[in-house]
């Protein structure tokens, strides 16, 4: 019998045959609908590398412009990410500033130079030598990745904000924005199985 | 097609956690790892509902100053002022903007209260080997996952208020201890939710003792 036919299901442990799906295709377990792999098309990492390149060029936009400015009787005060982080560093909180720091800059900015440092080798045919540690790393940390709550908190903070001071949006919000579902679909289009699969074939 | 349900663990197979590589499962083999990608094998992850209540209670214990203590400071020419999650939120409602008083209560009140009982209710389920609706519990499971982030939503209110206003006389905000335990909470719960096995929900049925 051969393992790898068989899938065992994340969430419910039940064994099942893998079957090979189309290339949108999704694979649910039969018992708890959970998802266990997706059908994969060979544009599928182009896809992935080319919205995560749009996305490392977005996170870049987003950290070097003002986020916002405000303006009250003519004092201007504008904030980028990293002044927030410095913001609350200065006045004491370091700790809620590093939890600011890790889940809006240092995780997101790890989540997109690794997903690079698999991708581009990976045009090219080749399998980076750190495929397996960087694999396992991304699933550790992408639950701490909070940039699309970071944006609400933006907005949240804004209208708080409308009612005492005239508030001007930045380039870096609109970056933001975009960044977002870019983000999305980069991680749509990534598949680790794909990947995995790879290594076996090398081992 | 065979009607009993066949997990892995009935037939001596353990998957991997990171890579899903199914491994024969030795007994006596504590410290086996996965030959694709060298994670630890577990067939359920180890002490997973000890480890749970351990950052359950740990979040139940800083649930109420995160709630009572102000997470905010404003000083300006019209006076000195606390808020705390609830006091930001009826700001938002008096001065007009209801749905977003709405969304910030749903994530920082709702979702985190919300998410603590119903991953007290997955630890005691499983820990009385329930067999009630598992199918439900899972769903429960999910929706605590997808969640639980967005109850980061006023850490970063704050974090960018006390950024912006910092116009010299006129008026300044620090944040508060209020801050300090909310996050902690937040953080604590999607501890918690990630020392969580869901399998455990299905064990019962599927091995009855
Ligand atoms: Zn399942
Ligand atoms: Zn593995």
């Amino acid at each position: 019998m051969g393992l790898s036919t068989l899938i065992a299901c994340h969430e419910c442990d039940l064994l099942q045959r893998r079957v090979p799906l189309a290339n949108a295709g999704v694979a649910r377990c039969r018992r708890c609908d959970a998802v266990l792999y997706r059908g994969s098309s060979s544009e599928d990492s182009d896809r992935a590398l080319a919205y995560t390149l749009g996305g490392l060029i977005l996170f870049l936009i987003a950290n070097a412009y003002p986020i916002v400015a405000l303006e009250l009787q003519a004092n201007r005060q504008a904030a980028s990410l990293y002044d927030t982080v410095h913001a609350l560093w200065v006045d004491g909180r370091e700790d809620v500033s590093l939890l600011v720091a890790f889940t809006t800059l240092v995780t997101p900015a790890l989540e997109i130079s690794l997903l690079l440092y698999l991708l581009i080798p990976l045009r090219f045919g080749r399998t980076p030598s750190e495929t397996v540690a960087v694999l396992r790393f991304l699933q550790r940390v992408k639950p701490w990745s909070m940039m699309e709550v970071f944006l609400l908190g933006i907005l949240v903070s804004l209208v708080k904000l409308e009612h005492l001071a005239h508030v001007e949006p930045g380039i870096a919000l609109w970056a933001f924005g975009a960044l977002i579902p870019v983000l999305i679909a980069a991680a749509g289009a990534f598949n680790p199985d794909d990947i995995w699969a790879k290594i076996d074939h090398v081992a | 097609m065979n009607q009993h349900p066949v997990t892995a663990r009935q037939v001596g197979l353990c998957a991997c956690h990171t890579c899903g590589l199914l491994s024969k499962w030795k007994r006596d083999h504590a410290g086996l790892t996965c030959p694709r990608c060298s994670s630890h094998l577990h067939l359920r992850k180890p002490d997973s509902i000890a480890r749970m209540w351990a950052f359950l209670i740990a979040s139940y214990l800083l649930f109420l100053p995160a709630n009572l203590l102000p997470i905010m400071h404003t000083n300006s020419l019209f006076g000195a002022q606390s808020d705390t999650i609830m006091s930001g939120i009826v700001y938002l409602w008096v001065s007009g903007s209801w749905h977003l008083a709405m969304v910030v209560f749903i994530a920082s009140i709702l979702v985190p209260s919300a998410k603590l009982l119903a991953l007290t209710f997955l630890a005691v389920s499983v820990q009385k080997r329930s067999q009630w609706d598992p199918i439900q519990r899972t769903n429960l499971y999910r929706i605590v996952e997808l969640v639980g982030r967005w109850s980061m939503l006023d850490i970063f209110v704050v974090s960018v208020l006390v950024a912006l206003v910092q116009l010299q006389s006129l008026a300044t905000i620090r944040a508060g201890h209020g801050a300090v335990a909310f996050g902690a909470v937040v953080v604590l719960t999607m501890f918690a939710a990630m020392e969580f096995d869901p399998r455990l929900i299905w064990d019962p049925q599927d091995d009855p003792r």
